[in-house]
């Protein structure tokens, strides 16, 4: 038989339905998993008595023929989502017992469809990081690592694509900045959608970089990605980069074809040097896309190179702002060290904020400083807006543009946290899309030469999740990846 | 443009990050490869080219102009480090 | 044409230049970017939201009418108003500054130049240009002196929506400066923008001065803030020029920096904690798009603009007749001029603004009332005047009834009943009175009939003096002359 935690999002859901199991049943044995982990460090904090006391109060509802859509569906949450009255840190020390009184939009949402809260999962301080390993609560371990060769599950939101490939939750929220959820879904073995720029709210989620955050889900399997995302999109007055705009049938789009759909190929992300076995992979998508009836067709986006340098001077410039709050004086840590006022900045900061957040908030400073904001800051806005062009002119020829979702497949940790750059490197797929705010899926598509999963990446149109659902399906259906 | 190390002090003053002189070679390098890295940008040809605002084409939404708000001194103060008859406090600030 | 004050130093004439920066909070019932309210005097802490507060994950969200107060301010300075503009964060550590950052508006404010005409006495008036309006965040109040090693930090304010309205230096004097100072307040207080108030901080301003040689470039200006009322603005205007010419006379140079004035010492400081680094490092707020103003609302705006001051003072002059010096009085505050109109309708305008002005304001004056506060409202007062004018009670009595209904209250005629002090008009009741003084005092009427016309003043005077002042001195000098006609 089949256990429980097994089934994802829409099995699990089915399940619940049909009264083959209860939610209680469901959120005891993904909360023996979690009490019993000590292997993967994938949750940093739960509270099984709320979970349980929910999922009662959604079996009652199906008792009573009222249910919600996700009734009784166990959500794991990156550690950057608000819960009210949980502890939410965003895995750094300067926020380790911040108590919000307030419940993020999202997932405000997804509890209001019936889901239920199931621990927070871990992930690099302040969402800066593809490894998870510069979590407050230490490093997260990639499930696919064999014995003795701990891999890391990439990053930031590497807990989530860790407990979601573990079995340990069927469905786990994630952020993504420049790749967060993409690249850890594809050193998972997962699914992971990085939604349009403004189709999910970002009120309540802890800032990173504002102009690029984005939550969405990590999955097992495409349609519950577009189940769990069509809950948590929408409307929301409370922010104003949130788009008013009406919210498409997610999970019907799944099951459209894809003949004559036209598949961008960008020239630019053959690098020099991609491995063969992520080369493999790729054509081996094309190959199945065209099977599929889709027209397969190369296009250009000439500033991809510059995707990165210029995402590592936006994403710095507004984190170094968005976190100056942290300040020891409304809430979070505060030295015990301290003099005098500017001890209790300085000192403060200097004790709260781990070596990679310190790095991003000294550069974004910097590029923004008197004498410097225009050759970088500036400079990299105008680059910018030349990517989101390329991506204009690429989407007149084509309907989505399939990439590999990252360079290589899970490295070991410690591996590449030597050097900040090379750090950076993991990115070079993800961001040119969190750049230009366009919709980006990561699909299991095959193993690299160590017999990890890789992922490809499918970017739509901006507000065209449907058109990647759509293609995402087939690539899932033709990949026929199986989880561990 | 390289980042020495008077650089560095100034922008982690701004910053409010203090840095043991101990890291200040390490972390001068670190920074100055980063920044090395991201003059590639320097290739690109941005004459004429508006600087990105906003990554959606909308323009900001207004909200009416009622109290909805407030009243929450309890909750606002409950996560502070230190507190003393609803205030927040800090060490005496000398103006 | 007035010249501005010079100044006489040591070596020669110096000339000063000033430019001020008006920080007005904007009428509004709710935040800038969050739904806590504005209200003055509230406990620490209490129109706080979890936006003000810099909670983590909040969002900012504008308030639309903080932007129509701003365009219409942005109209009454005879500005352009901006299509586009956009909200920036200035990067600074301070514990009022939750966020870190504040929210303001730095290569694309909402409003551009502009100018405003300011009044300098006997006529005689300066156009002024304004560099731009823009809307920002205030800051939280710390509080220095509940406790011997910490500051105490109250988030109330913090979000207040203000605007920042910056001239150009185009001021020479600080009476230009005043006298710019009070326009502004009068305008913002005119289109409702703004109360003005600059005891509860509503209104405060900074200046920046520099001096220099006749014709010659400017100098290195020194800004001297947070100064929260005209007249301490315009002492700390002198104050600092001086103290700039004395430095540059002794050899020295005067270095540009932030200074704070301290009223009961007058005189400027060095404000040493703000001095080092300054580095806002400001760029495009991520999180707000930027504000779009269609053509359609700023014209609805101009269209909606009140009368302002100058054009009410000119319509007072034409409409009703009124000096300039009595239409300038009226209009400076607009609740003054509504009143005056209040009153004056269906009476003798000139009378009303004279009476108004030399006994409705001097009691006011001497209370220290506003005129909202004032214990006698307009209909009363013009009661008061109807009984005037239909001679009810004299010019002399009727100042006797205002003081009364002044401090006891009360309307002018029960007043006039009950104290008795109804004229008397009444030919035949004031001719037997006054045959009666004459027929008592042949003596007197003999000299008067003999040349000493003088004397018609003590008849007068008699008969006021018989009737307890309440005889219509009109109506007795008329029988008088009759009478001692002979």
């Amino acid at each position: 038989m089949t256990k429980i935690t097994d089934l994802g999002v829409i099995e699990t859901l089915e399940g619940l339905k049909s009264k083959e199991f209860s939610s209680e049943e469901v959120v005891s044995e993904y909360l023996k998993l979690i009490q019993s982990d000590s292997k993967l460090n994938a949750y940093i904090h739960f509270n099984g008595e709320k979970s349980l006391l929910e999922a009662k109060k959604s079996d009652q509802r199906r008792a009573n023929n009222n249910s919600l859509p996700l009734d009784g569906l166990p959500i794991a949450v990156k550690d950057i989502f608000c819960v009210a009255g949980e502890k939410t840190s965003a895995c750094s020390k300067i926020l380790e017992n911040f108590i919000p009184d307030y419940e993020s939009t999202v997932t405000s949402k997804l509890w209001q469809a019936g889901g239920i809260y199931i621990g927070k999962t871990s992930m690099d301080e302040f969402a800066m990081g593809s490894s998870n390993e510069t979590s407050y609560f230490g490093e997260v371990i990639n499930p696919w690592s064999s014995d003795g060769d701990a891999l890391v599950p990439g990053g930031s939101s590497g807990g989530s694509a860790s407990a979601v490939a573990a079995k340990m939750a069927p469905i786990a929220l994630g952020t993504d900045t420049g790749g967060s959820i993409r690249q850890p879904a594809s050193f998972c073995g997962a699914v992971g959608i990085k939604p349009t720029y403004g189709r999910c709210s970002r009120w309540g989620i802890i800032a990173f970089a504002s102009s690029l955050d984005q939550a969405g889900p990590i999955t097992r399997s495409v349609k519950d990605s577009a189940v769990i995302l069509q809950n948590m999109a929408g409307f929301d007055t409370m922010d104003s980069t949130s788009a008013d705009i009406k919210v498409p049938d997610f999970i019907n789009s799944c099951s459209k074809p894809i003949k004559g759909m036209k598949i961008g190929i960008p020239e630019e992300y053959r690098l020099d040097g991609l491995a063969n076995d992520v080369q493999n992979v790729w054509e081996s998508g094309i190959k199945w896309l065209k099977e599929a009836g889709a027209e397969i067709i190369d296009v250009t986006l000439p500033h991809t190179k510059y995707a990165l340098p210029t995402y590592y001077i936006v994403a710095p410039a507004e984190a170094s702002a968005n976190l100056a709050r942290y300040d020891g004086v409304k809430y979070g840590y505060r030295s015990e060290n301290i003099k005098d006022l500017e001890d209790m900045y300085s000192q403060t900061r200097a004790e709260g904020f781990g070596a990679e957040v310190k790095r991003r908030i000294l550069i974004g400073t910097y590029v923004l400083s008197a004498g410097y904001y225009d050759a970088y800051y500036l400079r990299a806005q105008k680059v910018r807006t030349k990517i989101v062009e390329d991506f204009t002119m690429a989407f007149n020829k084509c309907d989505a543009i399939l990439t590999p979702t990252t360079p290589t497949g899970a490295f070991k940790i410690g591996e590449k946290n030597i050097d900040p750059v090379t750090m950076y490197m993991n990115d070079v797929f993800t961001v040119p899309a969190s750049l230009a705010g366009l919709p980006a899926i990561s699909i299991p598509s095959g193993l690299d030469a160590k017999g990890c999963p890789l992922g490809l990446q499918l970017i739509g149109k901006g507000f065209d999740e449907e058109t990647i659902f759509s293609i995402g399906s087939i690539l899932e259906e033709s990949a026929n990846f199986k989880n561990i | 443009m390289s980042l020495d190390k008077s650089t560095l002090k100034r922008v982690a003053y701004l910053a409010r990050i203090k840095i043991d002189n101990s890291e200040i070679d390490k972390m001068t390098e670190e920074l100055n490869n980063i920044m090395k890295w991201v003059e590639k940008l320097n290739e690109v040809d941005i004459e004429d080219v508006q600087p990105m605002t906003g990554v959606s084409s909308m323009t900001l939404r207004e909200r009416e102009d009622k109290v909805t708000d407030g009243g929450l001194e309890d909750k606002i103060l409950s996560n502070a480090p230190e507190k003393i008859d609803g205030s927040f406090t800090v060490p005496k600030v000398i103006e | 044409m007035r010249e501005p004050i010079k100044l006489k130093g040591e070596t020669g004439t110096w000339e000063m230049v000033i430019g001020l920066e008006i920080h007005a909070q904007v009428k509004c019932k709710s935040k800038l970017f969050s739904g806590s309210a504005t209200d003055f005097g509230a406990s620490p802490n209490s129109q706080v939201s979890y936006v003000d507060a810099a909670m983590p994950g909040m969002l900012p969200v504008i308030n639309s009418e903080a932007v129509n107060q701003a365009i219409k301010t942005g109209h009454a300075l005879n500005a352009k108003i901006n299509n586009v503009s956009i909200f920036d964060r200035k990067n600074y550590f301070y514990p009022d500054l939750p966020q870190g950052y504040q929210i303001s508006q730095f290569k694309s404010p909402i409003v551009g130049e502009g100018w405003v005409i300011v009044d300098l006495g006997k006529g005689e008036t300066k156009k002024i240009g304004i560099e731009r309006l823009h809307l920002e965040q205030d800051a939280g109040k710390l509080m220095h002196d509940q406790h011997p090693k910490l500051s105490l930090v109250d988030l109330n304010r913090s979000g207040i929506p203000l605007m920042e309205i910056v001239s150009m230096p185009d001021m020479r004097d600080w009476e230009e400066a005043g006298a710019y100072l009070r326009k502004l307040r009068s305008i913002v207080r005119y289109i409702g923008s703004c109360d003005g108030n600059m005891d509860e901080g509503s209104l405060r301003c900074d200046a920046n001065i520099s001096v220099r040689r006749p014709g010659e470039e400017f100098g290195t200006r020194c800004e001297l803030k947070n100064i929260n009322s005209v007249k301490y603005m315009m002492k700390a205007v002198e104050y600092e020029a001086y103290r700039q010419i004395e430095i540059i006379e002794g050899g020295g140079k005067v270095l540009q920096q932030t200074r704070l004035y301290d009223p009961n010492k007058n005189e400027t400081r060095s404000m040493r904690s703000k001095e080092e680094a300054h580095d806002y490092r400001y760029f495009p707020d991520p999180d707000l798009l930027p504000l779009h103003i269609s053509a359609e609302r700023i014209e609805k705006f101009k269209q909606e603009l009140p009368e302002l001051s100058d054009q009410k003072r000119e319509r007072f002059q034409s409409e009703y007749g009124l000096s300039f010096y009595d239409a300038d009085v009226l209009t400076a505050d607009k609740k003054h001029a509504d009143f005056f109109e209040v009153v004056s309708k269906n009476r003798d305008a000139k009378f009303v603004a004279n009476w108004i002005i030399t006994n409705f304001f001097a009691m006011l004056n001497e209370v220290e009332k506003s005129i909202e506060n004032s214990p006698v409202k307009a209909d009363q007062l013009g009661e008061l005047f109807d009984l005037i004018q239909d001679g009810t009670v004299s010019g002399r009595t009727a100042k006797e009834v205002f003081e009364e209904m002044f401090t006891n209250g009360g309307s002018a005629l029960e007043i006039v009943k009950s104290k008795g002090l109804k004229q008397i008009s009444n030919t035949d009741e004031l001719e037997d009175m006054v045959k009666k003084i004459i027929d008592d005092n042949q003596e007197q009427v003999n000299k008067y009939r003999s040349g000493n016309e003088k004397l018609f003043g003590w008849f007068v005077g008699q008969a006021m003096k018989n009737t307890g002042g309440t005889a219509n001195p009109k109506v007795v000098n008329e029988i008088l002359l009759k009478l001692l006609k002979g």
